[in-house]
């Protein structure tokens, strides 16, 4: 098994460096902590040394050590299971909620992010195989790459324009531009409100963009996002400052109305645009026959 | 971005010929003292002051 030894090392190395670098903390927040940080790295290294072992397995003609990596995929399903179940324990006690379909997401990038590593560490372990070390190390440089912009996924500056958008009273009715939010019962709420929120108007590209801004999920998404970058004053005792999303029923725009601790447009703006858009909200309705002829 | 059901805790008036029904309702002499109760209201129920602009506020919990 010796001669196999830099095959099975440059594999799993190339592997756990994937895990690594897709580890960093982004938009989503999550994870932010060392030991969330530690699992996951662990899991992306035993991910890629199976993956790596598998080359030598069978070259060697054990193929039974092959089967093993459905063992893996056996785990990592185990552990999208696990990322959901503490995302929403921990969603219980959050004033602006992810949302089922964000933790849905994550959890399911999770899992996927595992058998990238998986697959970057076997056919890094093909290359240097068939291609000696620097073989290997340029199928790594590539897989690397791919699975960083493979795996980035759109934002919604990608499929909307977003705005800055005007908050005004009609009466005790909140409004972002034209569209509606609440009522507001208390004047000195409204003066306050008047005074220190922002609204952005995010306006679809097209009409897949509208059917994802369509999705509640994909809202929660965005007032969650603005909330947790900008800062938010909404408490239990005050729910007239919670961040809302709303829509125009007739374009299908959506509007954001935030109460933030720092009031800047300019960042509210690209914390917005910066959003994933959730696989779960991601339609294509132009994809079919019926979206083309619809959306003309 | 509210789950459940949406419920009407209470009413405050100043013209207590607008309401009537089984929902806790305060009569308030003006408008200031209107505003203040809904706001002690709202403070103590977790919840959020409405207006119906006729002189009817209502407190929900969302």
């Amino acid at each position: 098994m010796e001669k196999y030894l830099d095959v099975i090392l440059f594999g799993s190395g190339a592997g756990t460096l994937a895990r690594l670098l897709l580890l960093r903390l982004d938009y989503r927040q999550y994870p932010g902590y060392p030991h969330g940080y530690i699992s996951h790295l662990s899991l992306g290294a035993i991910a890629s040394a199976l993956g790596a072992v598998a080359v030598p397995a069978i070259l060697e003609k054990d193929f039974t050590a092959f089967t093993f990596l459905a063992l893996a995929a056996q785990q990592f399903r185990e552990i999208r299971n696990i990322e959901r179940e503490t995302l929403e324990n921990l969603e219980e006690t959050r004033l602006e909620k992810r949302g089922k379909d964000y933790i849905e997401g994550i959890a399911r990038t999770f899992e996927a992010r595992n058998y990238l590593v998986m697959i970057t560490a076997f056919f890094t372990s093909v290359a240097t195989v068939v291609a000696g070390i620097w073989g290997g190390a340029v199928a790594a440089v590539v897989l690397i790459l791919f699975s960083l912009t493979f795996m980035a996924g759109q934002t919604i500056g990608d499929i909307c324009e977003v705005v800055p958008g005007k908050v005004h009273f009609q009466g005790s009715l909140l409004n972002v531009e034209d569209i509606n939010f609440m009522s507001v019962g208390l004047p000195e709420m409204r003066e306050k409100i008047i005074n220190e929120a922002l609204g952005v108007m995010i306006k679809p590209k097209n009409d897949d963009a509208r059917a994802t801004l369509h999705d509640m999920g994909q809202r929660m998404a965005i007032a969650h996002t603005a909330a947790v970058i900008m800062g938010s004053k909404k408490d239990v005792d005050i729910p007239e400052f919670t961040p809302l999303v709303r829509k125009n029923p007739d374009t299908g725009a959506v509007a954001l109305y935030i109460m933030p601790m720092e009031k800047d447009m300019e960042v509210l703006v690209l914390a917005v645009k910066r959003t994933p858009v959730l696989e779960s909200a991601r339609v294509k309705p132009l994809k079919t026959q019926a979206g083309r002829m619809a959306a003309d | 971005m509210s789950e459940g059901e949406k419920q009407i805790l209470a009413v405050i008036t100043t013209n207590k010929d607008k309401v009537t029904g089984a929902v806790p309702i305060f009569i308030a002499e003006n408008d200031r003292e209107k505003e203040k109760t809904a706001l002690f209201l709202a403070k103590t129920l977790d919840a959020m002051v409405h207006d119906l602009e006729n002189g009817v506020y209502f407190i929900v919990r969302h």
